[in-house]
Order: structure tokens, then sequence, then C-alpha cells
């Protein structure tokens, strides 16, 4: 059925088409709406056999999920930023104990300085977490993801995160199409687990593992993630068949293989980068983009075939390893080393600054060029950094650098609800 | 002990059998032919906790765990579920590849027990399942300190898990250090008998139990290992009621106090008897019952068999020592100990 929703709300209702039996929660901007309106469709009796818990802390939320799933229950839960952060452990120890929890990332920046809008720091923070890490282009896909993630978990025993552009897509209110609860059970089944506390027959889980067996355990973890490669695949297109649309997959390909110039980058920004190359190719220049849907597994090998034929990527990113650069750059780097492949790593969008079709354009005309740099931060503003470097050199107690670059800027800081 | 030798024993002398040790495995006397055995072996105990674990010889927390679980199996026909947050317990009953435990058991975190236990109560309870019930248990640390955020939820929502405390004094799985749970005067690795008030300071620290007392949970009682029975009453009374309940055990540990393994049952009752360990159960928040204390013992007989309190006792510490025995002083009055 068609409907105008918000990201979130779309998000939340394909959550309970997925009959999820424990979600706890927390609350933080901007995946609030998600978690709020699955206790609205619990407490009304629209979600049956759902114990749902606003719990004291993410770190509590995911423990919680932990303890569900472990008990062999359905699980979901959603943060973003210092939310996952602050249940950090808990997310590190829910993909070693290979629980298949899956939450929502409402993807947003990390402070200090504190901010709300979105970026990807918080998804890239957890890059070596051991869960699986989706991203979608748009709530359409936010939503089918969600339902495809449910599968993957319980395939795999693997948590999964799915990652969604905090505001730009959980705030955005869009058409969605919403599948039927008898597509939803067609496609995913109930779920069986792996491992489950069960007083019929006892089971220790979270052993402590010494030196003799560690590194096959953790050799495992990663074993699955590469066979996560083939799964993600298989049930993109039997979601494809069911549901009658392309969502998921590992990658996605728009005119990547036959362009000599091609962007790379994950999440909502395809959808502007779409409209500047579909004006840049009716204009005759051979420019595509590849969009990562899944991070990790990171689908190395599809990326190098895919940019097989290219001669410049740009690598996007919402987020940076401060002191090394672009973390996506450098992986693509690593995928594609023996392609001759000019990489240039481009960071932008950090804490919600607006990503302009016009600046994306101003980058792929320097790329024509061949003058674009190897690392470029979009939109800098060079003279308000150079003013605070500056005022570093003249003296020990300059102050606190936020505050400082905000007063020269004239920003005034909007944002109540941290 | 050998077959001939055990069948020469008499079963009507059944608690003087000894426990025994074979290799690097304390079996007790679950050896012996089943009428010889001790009533700690007989062979309907569930042993959740079972034998050929890791702990120190002479530990409470042991003992406490092993009674405390077979007695909420009792209680609930079998039906117990367990989380364990990181510490002493958690270690020395799971060395991989194998496993202490004979009940379902799940160690995840340090600090989030609580929380990993709330989650597998939810679980159970969109299943349906109101039969099988939800035991946590941590370290004085994992519950006082680090574990406190997620208690204190768990306590908030009034989850229907029992939580169990092993109160040893300390972090003693990382090497004695102090916890909030430490008491006053004790050395630790990080509050050693240096200064002019050696050991952990005077009036810091927390009191779990009625911290849990004042979040008016069904039930908050306190227990120690010298009296199993007591003990296991109060699990086996924890679990007639639903919600959130929280059951605070003493348990000596020969390695952090610096006492003799053979002590540990001693000790457990001296700290009662001195006044230090008050026992007493609550219900909704008030104080419902507490265990008078038959023969009062001065505080230093129970700090003399302690290296942590060795300081103590020196003559320049009588300040210390007159601090200790007013706390006593003062469990009494509050709990009514006499
Ligand atoms: C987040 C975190 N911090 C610290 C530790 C190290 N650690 C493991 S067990 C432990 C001490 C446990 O003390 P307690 O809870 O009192 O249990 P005990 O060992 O005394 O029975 C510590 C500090 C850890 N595992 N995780
Ligand atoms: S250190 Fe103490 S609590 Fe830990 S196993 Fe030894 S006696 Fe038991
Ligand atoms: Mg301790």
């Amino acid at each position: 059925m068609l409907r105008q929703i918000s990201g979130s709300i779309a998000v939340a209702e394909a959550i309970a088409l997925c009959r999820p039996e424990v979600v706890p929660c927390y609350p933080i901007t901007p995946q609030t709406h998600i978690v709020e309106h699955i206790s609205t469709l619990v407490k009304s009796g629209q979600l049956k056999n759902c114990s749902y818990e606003n719990v004291e802390s993410e770190f509590a939320s995911m423990s919680f999920c932990i303890g569900a799933s472990a008990a062999g229950s359905r699980t979901y839960t959603a943060t973003a930023s210092q939310g996952l952060l602050f249940m950090m452990e808990a997310v590190y120890n829910a993909s070693g104990l290979s629980l298949p929890i899956v939450m929502t990332l409402g993807n947003r920046s990390i402070g200090a300085p504190i901010n709300i809008w979105n970026d990807h720091s918080d998804a890239m923070s957890v890059r070596d977490a051991g869960w699986i890490q989706l991203f979608v282009e748009s709530n359409q896909q936010a939503l089918d993801v969600h339902i495809q993630a449910f599968k993957l978990a319980e395939a795999l025993s693997l948590p999964v995160m799915v990652n969604m552009d905090g505001f730009i897509l959980t705030h955005a209110i869009t058409r969605v199409d919403m599948p039927t609860q008898e597509q939803v059970d067609q496609f995913l089944p109930a779920f069986v687990a792996r491992q489950k506390l069960d007083t019929d027959a006892p089971l220790s889980i979270g052993a402590m593992v010494g030196p003799d067996a560690f590194t096959e355990v953790r050799y495992l973890a990663h074993h699955k993630q590469k066979e996560a490669l083939a799964v993600i695949e298989q049930q993109a297109a039997e979601f494809h068949e069911i549901f009658g649309r392309d969502s998921g997959g590992l990658i996605k390909s728009y005119f990547a293989e036959h362009s000599e110039i091609v962007f790379v980058a994950m999440g909502s920004v395809i959808g502007t980068m779409l409209e500047l190359i579909e004006e840049l190719r009716t204009e005759g220049h051979s420019v595509g983009i590849l969009s990562l849907r899944s991070f990790r597994p990171f689908p190395a090998n599809a990326i190098c075939n895919a940019l097989g034929n290219a001669k410049q990527a740009i690598i996007f990113e919402k987020s940076f390893a401060v002191g090394m650069g672009g973390v996506l750059a450098s992986e693509i780097h690593m995928a594609t080393a023996g392609n001759d492949l000019k990489i240039s790593s481009v960071i932008g969008g950090l804490g919600g600054r607006t990503i302009t079709k016009k600046s994306l354009g101003k980058i792929v005309e320097c790329a024509m060029h061949g003058e674009l740099d190897k690392e470029v931060f979009l939109d800098l503003e060079g003279t308000t950094v150079v003013k605070e470097l500056r005022r570093q050199q003249e003296g020990q107690s300059s102050g606190p650098v936020a505050e400082n670059i905000l007063r020269d800027m004239g920003v005034v800081s909007a944002s109540k609800t941290l | 002990m050998s077959k001939e030798e055990t069948s020469t024993l008499n079963p009507s002398s059944r608690q003087t059998v000894k426990f025994y040790q074979t290799g690097t495995f304390t079996v007790g006397n679950r050896l012996l032919d089943e009428e010889f055995r001790t009533v700690q072996a007989t062979t309907e105990r569930s042993n959740s906790l079972d034998s050929g674990h890791r702990a120190c010889q002479g530990c409470g927390q042991a003992l406490g765990a092993r009674y405390a679980l077979d007695a909420a199996m009792r209680a609930t026909d079998n039906k117990i579920i367990a989380a364990n947050a990181t510490g002493c317990l958690e270690v020395f009953t799971t060395p991989y590849p194998e496993t202490a435990w004979s009940i379902p058991w799940v160690h995840s975190l340090f600090g989030n027990v609580a929380a990993v236990a709330s989650g597998i109560a939810a679980a159970l309870k969109s299943k349906g399942d109101s039969t099988t019930r939800v035991i946590a248990q941590g370290g004085d640390g994992g519950t006082t300190d680090i574990g406190f955020g997620c208690l204190s939820g768990m306590f908030d929502r009034n989850d229907d898990v029992l939580y169990i405390c092993y109160d040893n004094g300390g972090y003693m799985n990382t090497g004695v250090q102090r916890s909030s749970a430490t008491p006053a005067a004790a050395r630790t690795a990080t509050t050693m008998p240096v200064g002019d008030n050696p050991g952990s300071s005077f009036n810091t620290g927390k009191y779990l139990p009625t911290i849990a007392m004042a979040h008016e949970i069904p039930y908050v009682a306190t227990a120690s290992v010298h009296d199993l029975h007591d003990l296991e009453r109060k699990v086996e009374k924890a679990m007639t009621f639903r919600g959130a309940r929280y059951i605070h055990i003493n348990v000596p540990c020969p390695l952090g106090w610096g006492s003799q393994p053979a002590f540990t049952i001693k000790l457990s009752r001296m700290g009662v008897e001195c006044g230090l360990v008050p026992l007493f159960e609550a219900e909704n928040g008030q104080l419902t019952d507490s265990t008078k204390i038959r023969y009062r013992i001065p505080v230093e007989e129970y700090l003399k068999l302690q290296r942590r309190f060795a300081h103590v006792l020196k003559p320049h510490n009588t300040h210390q020592l007159d601090a200790i025995r007013a706390i006593a002083e003062n469990n009494i009055k509050r709990f009514n100990l006499l």
C-alpha cells in the first residue's frame, strides 16, 4: 500500500511487520520517532507478543537485547551517535556472542562539539565491531532493508545494523510502498535460534576463551562476514521476487562500469549525486556512481569489478579518521590495488552541512581537469580555519575552538533537542 | 578413600563424612556410594554449579552460589536461567572449553548483568513462559559500582529477576582492589595500609541492600554462607514473589581477606555475630525481619583473623578500631539485631 509518511514511521511499521518479540529503547535524536511509534503499536495491540521496554540507557538497551536474543527472541532496537558510543561495549559483545539482533542507526555526528545532525561518524566508529552494516539511499530502501536485515541476521546468527541518514531520511516525509503482512511472512520465516538459553537443553554462553582458541573464534567471525557477501545478494534477489523491488544487495551501480569518473558513496547522498550525473551525462560526460549498500561485510571484489573501467574514483564520505583521512577511501584503495585508478577522497556533509549539487559539480569539474586533490574537505571555510590557527599561535590561552569559530562565523547554535 | 573403607561407614554418621580431593578436581563426597553421602551431595541436588570449577580453596562465593542456585532450582521445578557478570564466579566456572554450570547460563559483560537478565525475562514474557525464572548474579564490584545503573533500572521497572550479589568486599578477580562495598579500613591493592588512615577510608562506600529497599521492590534480603539454611530459605522465598528481588550474600574470600581457607564459615558467622554483617529481610521497602545475634562478639575477634585488617589492631590505630565498633553498634540499632 502506498503511504505518505516519514522515514521513521515507515521503518517502525516495517519492524512491526517483522514481528519482533523484544524491543528495548532509549531516546536519542534522530532515531527517537522509530521507537516511539513502535511503543504505540505495542500499546495499542497492533503489534502482539512483543515486550517493549523504555530502559535507562543505551548500554542497558543493547544489554537487554543481548539477554533477549540469547533467550531465543527476535530482538530489535535503534540508536544514534552518542547513544551508540554509550552502548559500545555491548555492541562488541552482541557480535562476539553471534546474536542476531537488528538495530537501526539514525546516522548522526559524534561530539564534542555536540551536534545532532547527520553524518556517518557513528557508523564508522563501529566499523570493526563485527556487525553487518548496511546503508540505505531512500526511505523505501530503509523500510525494505530492515525486513531483509532480520532474515540476514537470523540466517547467519550475526547482528545487523541498518544505517539510515538522520533527518535527511528519518524525518523526511516521502511516499513509500508498505508491504503486506502476508508478503513479509512469506519472506521472513519464524526465528529459530542457533544458540538459546533453554532449561531443557542447558548451555553455557559467554565463556572465557584464552590464547588457545581465541584466534579461531575471531577468525570464524571474519569467515562468517565473508559468507554474508553471498547471502546478502541472494536475499536481495528473493526480496525482489516477492516484493517486486530492487532493494539491498552489496552495491548498486549507476553507470559505474561504463564511466571514466565514478563517485563512490553510501546513503542518501546518492540521491543528490544521481541528479548531478544525469545532467552531466546528458551533456556527454562519462560520470557514474557506485553506491555501497553493504559496508560490512566489505564487498571488495564487487567494488573492484565495478570500478574496473574507471580512471578516477571520487570517494565521498560523511566522516573521516582524524589524523588519517577518509576511511572508505583507504578501504577502496585496498580493494582496487592493481587497478590503474586515481583515487581522491572527498569529505563532506559533516555535522549535517548541506551537500549541494553545485559543490559536487565543482568536484567533478576539477576531476575532469585532472585537478582534484587527493584529499578535499567539501566547502571548507578556509578563512575561518586560518583565523583560529592564528589565534592559537598568538597565545596559549586562545580558548575553546568550537566557541571561537561560532563567534567568528556569527552562527547561533539552533538546537534544543540534543 | 577406597570402596572397602567407605562401606564400613555407618550411614547414620552422615555429617561426619569429610570432603576430600582427588587430582585437581574437588569432588566432595559425590564419589561415595549414595547412602554414605552428606546432605550436600545427595543425588536429588541439581548441582547447578557443579564440581570441577577453579575457585580458590575456601571460596565463600563458590559455596554461596551453589546453595543459592540449587535452592532456586528446587523452588522452580528446575526452571532457572542465570546471567552472570564478569568476576571471579564467571571466571572460575567457565575456563574454556569447560563449564561448571549445568543450568542455562550466559555471561555478557561486567556492568550489564541486570539488563541482560531483564532482557531474558522480557523474552520469556513475550513467549508466554511464566514458569521459567531468571537469576542475575554478580560480585560486589559488578553490582554496587559498574553495574549499578543497570541494576537500578531493573529495580525501577520491577523486572521479574532475582539479582544475587556475592559481596566479598572488593574487586577480587582483578587482584583485590577497592569497591564501594569494601569495608572501612580494609587493605586492598588500591587502599594500602599506609598514612594516617590506613586502608579504605571511613565515611565512604555504599550499602546496596538499603539502596535496593529504597527502590521499594517486592523483596530484599541479606544472607551469609555460614547459615546455608537461612540462605536457602531466603532464595526460596524470593522465588515466591514476582518482580525485582535482591539478595546480598556475604562471601568470605580467603585470597582477598588474607584469611585461612578453613576459616570461611567461621568468618562468615563472626561477621554476623559482631554486628558488621546484618542479616535481614525487607518487603516493598519495609524491614520485615532480622536475625538476632546469638552470642555477640567484639569486632576485633573478627578482624584479627583477616590480614586486610592487621593494621587496625596496632596500638596506634585505636581510632580505627573505635570507628569500626561504632559501625557495628549502628548496624545493631538500625537493623534491630539484639
Ligand atoms: C568494563 C570492564 N572494566 C573492568 C573489567 C575488569 N574486571 C573484571 S572482573 C573485575 C572485578 C570483579 O569484582 P567483583 O564484581 O567484586 O567480583 P569478584 O571478582 O570480587 O567476585 C574487574 C575490575 C572488565 N572486565 N570490564
Ligand atoms: S579470589 Fe576470593 S572470590 Fe575469587 S575465587 Fe578466590 S576465594 Fe573466591
Ligand atoms: Mg567482589
